[in-house]
This record gives structure tokens, sequence and C-alpha cells, in this order.
């Protein structure tokens, strides 16, 4: 029964993470935008709040780690509407927030999104109430990453890591940091593995904290791994190297993760559109729905076409997470969500800092920051180039070597 | 036709025939005696008057049945969860509709747009599947007891992928059926829905759009004033599907003392005609401009009493079903590329190997589904009784600037085999065009 609407059951979690990013997010946005490395010490007592809002609900909560999927998938053919919606839809209200402070929100790290992903029960159990940050990209791979340098090589019952990681979110706060690495590197992408480092271990060096264009109350941490030694069970998955599953294990974090980075632009967005929308009514500018758009105000026009293209990246957003609640293959919608909405996030926040003018420019407001912060979105993750290659290959049936 | 001096000169040129008509354009003396534009507009009016016709003559339209007050479709319950899976009826429904496109509809697409009409065995298929009354009340011989609004998306969107134009011709006898269903009065019901739930289905058309540049369907140009009990309608509709074989119409006009408001009109009705008016897509629906000059209309002509509200929301359903044909000939692109660049090649590889052709087939996947999923959204809350002029007003958005570009693309990834009539692209290219300019004219 085809029905797009937010669920009924998810409607309260929805209102309280309006009110977090509304009562918490929001006051102090700007000041760490401005205090760049700085930690939002604010989040603590918050991050314990959501934690007893995802342990005290049966629907999932508002977490990183409601992206974990049924491992029973759902044989009765039944609609589910499970974690992975609610975990989006949470999502959406706090980037309406703030996009940098959930980022760096205790616990809510896209390595716990890719611990819940893969992690056995074991892992679970053993990483479970840790924040952990994710560290793929290298200086010299980035999109690629089957083309990453570090590597892992199995000595009795550890594991020894050597190599370089930039970008990673968080990295610097986080109890963990999940490290992408190859345990034989003539066997390409099916040999790389994801590893749980442990944040204080001597092996891992910070080397600096990144200055950024945006989401700047998130730290980024560029890392050295020498001879930095992780027991065995701190692989993720099956140590395997099967060639013919490929990337799969690590990629299907993704399926799970980029629903979430979806729904961050999805959060920005409609910010920068609620502000836009109330900053032209003062300018007596409204929308009226009933008008075609051609017949209104240009800056209505420009507006009503924006929020057309918002509401498609929105619904793109919830479809690939409903997909993953219901167990069906997602990655290509996982893939058009994060495309849209991460193109639409920086297309509407920097329009409607044109639409505002110097009112949206200025440090006055949060238009800027907004613009600022959006830009990232449609980047990690997987840039937008790289989410329309995948929905090429998959749409034209092609294999990686084929559509490079 | 015309008494004027000038139109004489334009009537005589007319019999010198084409040659002498173009001599005389040719020459300077229509500059030198400065009547030119006279004569122009002259030899226009005569010439489209020399094609104008009446109406067709309908059948006798009459109630069958007295009902105490109007029949509605209820909306249906308000849904608990987040789903994208039509229900079974409507898979059933959306299947029948589907094969049908690809077998029946698909294949006669090419002729019936050089031919200005879709084949009448085409029709009268269509009307077989019994798209023409979702909107129907139970009551009055409908199928569904619940208003169909997604019903009728998935259907406007399987048929387009036939063709868009053919859907339109198809789809249009519906929208006058689903407006007498919302807004009609009793006796309107009982008058004309019986024809619409029977076997032999009347054509006709709901009629909004006017021939005007930036037209607004709340600012209309076409007339009703009140003449004691009576009104009396003139104005110009454009772009009516299959308006000269209409035999109903229901016409939107700026009703005096109440604004915005729909009428019935039977064919045939004194003042009421109809000229061809042939556009740049939708060619098998023969559209055509509908003319009213002084048509005298009984009070009982009038729906939901002129309520700006009904009114309104009209125009908002009309907005989704053309959403949902846009949506479906945007598939169609996306189907018909697909495998066209996978099989050409050009230095030596398939030019979908390419990232300048895989990307666009990319983003024609990503704005055909985010057009599908908020016209889906907007039907979906229709049919739940929420609101739903705000959503319709994002899916029209959508679809007119995304749904153009989803045409442009689709020809430019066949490069010049996309410009000729070989390959459907370029007739899709004209056909998407209308999403964004239609309104009215089909409803959910």
């Amino acid at each position: 029964m085809i029905n797009l609407e937010i669920p009924k059951k998810f409607r309260p979690l929805v209102s309280q993470a309006n009110q977090v990013a509304n009562e918490v997010f929001r006051p102090i946005s700007r000041k760490y935008d401005e205090a760049e490395h700085e930690y939002p010490k604010e989040l603590d007592m918050l991050a314990s709040l959501i934690d007893g809002m995802n342990e005290g609900s049966e629907i999932g909560g508002a977490g990183a780690a409601g992206v974990r999927r049924d491992a029973n998938g759902n044989g009765d053919g039944k609609n589910r509407n499970g974690s992975n919606l609610s975990t989006v839809l949470g999502v959406v209200e706090l980037c309406w927030g703030d996009v940098g402070l959930l980022l760096s929100m205790p616990r809510q790290g896209l390595g716990n999104s890719a611990i819940a992903s893969v992690a056995t029960e074991e892992q679970l159990e053993r990483y479970g109430g840790k924040w952990a940050a994710m560290a793929i990209t290298e200086p010299e791979a980035g999109s690629d990453s089957a083309a990453i340098r570090t590597t892992a090589e199995l000595d009795g019952d550890e594991y020894v890591l050597n190599g370089e990681k930039i970008f990673v979110t968080s990295g610097d706060r986080a109890d963990l940091i999940v490290v992408w690495a190859s345990l034989d590197r003539d066997k390409g992408r099916a040999a790389i593995k994801s590893f749980i480092v442990e944040r204080d271990n001597p092996g891992l060096k910070l080397d600096r904290l990144e200055h950024k264009l945006g989401i700047r109350a998130s730290d980024t941490a560029n890392f050295t791994l020498q001879d930095c030694r992780v027991p065995k069970e701190a692989l993720l998955g099956s140590p395997e190297v099967d060639t013919k599953q490929g990337f799969g294990g690590a990629m299907q974090t993704f399926d799970n993760t980029r629903p979430l980075v979806a729904a961050m632009a999805v959060g920005v967005t409609r910010a920068a559109l609620e502000e836009t929308h109330r900053c032209l009514e003062e300018a007596g500018v409204e929308v009226d729905d009933a008008v075609p758009a051609l017949c209104q105000h240009a800056a209505a026009a420009r507006l009503l076409e924006m929020e057309a293209d918002y509401e498609a990246a929105r619904l793109l957003t919830m479809k690939a997470a409903w997909m993953a609640d219901n167990a069906k293959p997602n990655s290509l919608q996982a893939s058009m969500a994060k495309a849209k909405a991460g193109r639409t996030c920086v297309d509407v926040t920097l329009g409607c800092v044109e639409l505002c003018g110097s009112v949206g420019y200025g440090e006055s407001g949060l238009l800027e920051k907004w613009a600022r912060d959006a830009k990232i979105l449609d980047i990690f993750e997987g840039t937008q180039q790289i989410q329309l290659l995948i929905v090429a290959r998959q749409l034209l049936g092609k294999s990686s070597s084929e559509l490079r | 036709m015309n008494g004027n001096d000038k139109g004489g000169v334009a009537e005589r040129s007319m019999g010198f025939g084409l040659r002498a008509l173009n001599w005389l354009a040719g020459s300077d003396l229509l500059d030198r005696i400065r009547v030119r534009k006279q004569v122009e507009r002259a030899l226009f009016q005569t010439t489209k008057g020399g094609f104008r016709s009446a109406t067709a003559a309908g059948r006798t339209f009459e109630a069958a049945q007295k009902l105490g007050k109007p029949a509605r479709q209820r909306p249906g319950k308000p849904r608990a969860l987040f789903d994208i899976t039509p229900d079974d009826e409507q898979q059933m429904f959306q299947e029948g509709v589907r094969d049908y496109a690809a077998e029946k509809v698909r294949p006669a697409a090419q002729k019936a747009d050089a031919d200005l009409s879709t084949p009448p065995e085409l029709l009268t298929a269509t009307n077989e599947l019994g798209i023409t009354t979702l909107g129907i009340p139970e009551e009055l011989g409908g199928v569904v007891s619940e208003q169909a609004a997604v019903g009728t998306v998935l259907i406007g969107e399987a048929l387009a992928h036939g063709d868009m134009g053919i859907a339109y011709a198809a789809l249009s006898p519906g929208a006058v059926a689903t407006a007498i269903g919302h807004w009609g009065s009793a006796e309107q019901e009982a008058t004309y829905l019986p024809a619409f739930a029977g076997e032999d289905v009347p054509a006709a058309a709901l009629a909004i759009l006017e021939p005007k540049p930036l037209f607004d369907p709340l600012k209309l140009e076409t007339m009703a004033r009140r003449d004691g009990e009576d009104w009396v309608l003139d104005g110009a509709k454009s772009l009516v599907a299959r308006a000269a074989e209409c035999e109903l119409f229901v016409v939107a006009t700026e009703a005096e003392d109440l604004g915005p408001a729909l009428f019935v009109i039977e064919s045939g009705v004194k003042g009421l005609s109809v000229e061809a008016e042939p556009a740049m897509g939708l060619r098998p629906a023969a559209t055509g401009r509908l003319l009213l000059e002084g048509v005298r209309l009984p009070a009982g002509a009038l729906m939901a009493e002129g309520e700006r509200d009904a009114y309104v929301e009209c125009v908002h359903r009309a907005r989704i079903a053309w959403c949902a044909l846009a949506v479906g000939t945007a598939q169609a692109v996306l189907d018909y590329v697909i495998p066209y660049v996978n099989d050409r090649t050009a230095f030596g590889e398939p030019i979908s190997n390419r990232q300048g052709v895989a990307f666009a087939v990319s983003d024609i996947g990503i704005e055909t589904e985010g057009m599908r999923l908020a016209t889906y959204r907007a039907a979906s809350r229709a049919d739940q009784g929420e609101d739903f002029a705000h959503e319709a007003a994002l899916a029209r958005r959508l679809c007119a600037a995304k749904g153009m570009q989803i045409g442009s693309d689709g020809v430019q990834l066949l490069g010049g085999h996309g410009f000729v009539k070989e390959h459907p692209v370029e007739r899709w290219y004209r056909d998407l065009r209308a999403a964004g300019v239609m309104e009215g004219a089909l409803l959910v």
C-alpha cells in the first residue's frame, strides 16, 4: 500500500531529534564553527541521552549503529519499517540542527555503522558502547579504495598494520578507528579488510588535524600506522580472501552508510530552505502552490524548484533505507540517494545564500555556514562522480573494468 | 465569416489559389498601401474559420436514477507505514496496463503521432480495461469504493510508457468521469456517470488550459456571466484531447461573483465549436481548441456550486496526473537508451564505456525515480484525505524540469539517430515538454 509519509511510530523519535537539534545543536552551531578543533563538550550529555533513546526503543534510534540489518531478513513478505529508516529520519533532524555536531557525536561515528553492518556478535559485544571512527582514505587513494596501500600482515595471533590514513572524521576523539588495509596487495580489492584499532594503540600516531571549509565542529585527523599490532579478532567480517566475492564485504558497509550521508544532506538542505522561506517572506515573497511557478516572483519560482529537488532527494533517501529494512539489495538506491541528496544540498544551500543576498552570505545567520558544510556531503562516503559510476554500472550492467 | 473590406481581399486571394497569395505576400504592394497586417490577420481568420466546425453531435444524456445527494468515493484510511509497494489490486491493474502498453500502444505510437489520431480500437480497448471507471463512485457503476489517485497514477505511468499522446487520448474521458464523481451534483452524477461506467464510453474532455502565455489556471479569461437563471460562457480552451469527437466537456471559467469554477457542457450546444490545434507533441490525442461564443447553460451546469477549493483541488489533481505520464515517458527513455548505448560502438568500444555517456544514463535513472516518488507521495496523500497541494506543486516542478531534461538527453544519447523518426526518442522529447505546459485535461 503506497505511502511515503514518515511512519506514525517514528514521529515521536523525529520530534525528539528535532528538539535536540533545535535546543542543543543550533545554539552552539556557530560557536564550534569558529572554534575549530575544540571539543564540543555539550555533546557528552547529549550522547548519553541518545544512547538511552536507542536502548529504550524497540525500533532502533537516531544512532549510527541503527543500520545493522536483521540477519533473518523478512521472509514473510510483510512490509517493515525498521532501524534503517528510523536512523535516517533521526539523522535528517539532527543535521537540520548541525551536521558538524552530528559528526562529532560520541558513539555515532561512521565506524559505528561499519561495525554494526559487518561485526560478529562477539565483536559487537566487545566493541559495543564505544565510539568508532572510519579510516579509509590515503594520500594516494581516495575514491579508488581498492588502491589503498596500508597493509595488514598476520604475525602469530596479531595483525601488523602499516600505512598512512587521512580525512578520518573524529579520528582524534573516537575510542576506536576502523582501518581499511590490504592482506595481500597483489590480490586487489578482495584482500581489503577492515580492522578495529584502539585509539590508544601505540602504533597509531596522530599527524595533524585539518583546517576545513565546513563541518568545522567535526575533527578530521591524519594518522600514521607504524607496526601497529591488533589482535586477530580485530578483523571485521571474514579473513578469507575471496576473489569472487571481491570487494563485497567492505563495500557492504557503504550500502548502509550512504543513505545516512544522504540523510545528512537532506537535513542541511531543509534547514537552508526553511530559513530562506522565512527570509523571503519578510521580503514579501511567498510561494503559492496553486499558481504555476513561472507566474510567480522569480525568487518564489526558484525556491519551488529547489524544494522539488529536496523532495526527490528526501524520498530517494527514505526509499534506500526502507529497502535495507526489508532486506532488499539496495546498493543502486543507496547510490542514487547519495548522488541526488549530495548535489541537491550543495545547489540548494548555495542558491539560498544567493536568494538571501548579504543576509545569507554574512555570518550573522547560518546560511553561509550550511553552504560551506554542504560541500563535504557531496564528497565523503563516495563523491558525486563515484555514485554516478556505481549507478551507471548497475543500470547498464557493466563491470568496473568495462566502465572505469 | 468576416464582413470587413480587408477580409474581402483575403477571401479573394484564397480564390486565386496559393500561388497568387504567395505573389501577393512577396510583393511590396501590401506594404505600400499599408494593409499587410490587416490582410494577414483576415486571412488567418478566414482560414481558421474554414477549418472550424461545430462540436460533435453527441448522445442524449439523461438521469437514470435520482439520488438525494451526490455519491462520493471515500478517502482511504491513513496508512501507518512507509511503503512503496502497490497493493495486490493495484499491481494487477498495473501489470495488465503494462502488458497492453507494450503490446498494443507502443507499436501504434509512431503512426498515431503522424496521423494526429489514435486508432479507435485502441481507445475501446483501454476503456475495456476499466480505466475510465476509477473515479466513479460505486453507486453509479464504479468499481472502487475508495479514492484511487495512486491507482490512476500507476495506470497513467504504465500507459505512457507505451506512448504519452495515446495515454492522453485514452485517459481524457476518465478525467471527466472523475471530475463529475468528485465535484458533480447528484443530478450531474446521475445524468453523466452511467455512460462512463458502461461499455460505450463517450469521448470527453476536462478543459482548463487557455491559449495564452504564462497561463495561470486561477486567472481564467474564459468568462461565465449570469443571465437570469442561466450562465452565458465566452472564451477559448487549448489543447483539448479529441476535441472534435467529444460528447461532453467540463470547462473551467471565471464565473461571475464566484471566481474560477467548472461547468459541464454537452457537445452540440449552440455557440460551442472546435478547431484543430495540433502541437509539438501529444499528437495522437488529436488536440483541438474549444471555442465558446455565448454558450448558454442552465444553472445546473455549474459544478461544486462554484466552490473555489474544489476547483483548486482539480488543478492539483490534474498536475499529479501529468506527472504520472511524465514518469512513464521518462522510464521509456531510460529503458530505450540503455540497450542503445550498450550496443552502439565508437572508437572501438561501446559508447556506454565512457563516463560522459554513462553518467547521463545515471542521471536519467536518478531523476526518473525522484519524479516517481514525488508523484506517488502527492497521490497517496490525496487518497488518504490529507492536504496535497504542496506535494502536487513539488511533483509538478520536478516533472516539468527533470522530465524535459530526460527527453533532451534521450535524443542526445542517440546523437543524429535520435533526431530522426526511426527511433521514438524524438517523440518523447516533444511529448515531455507537455508535462510543464498542460493544465487540467487529466485527473487522478
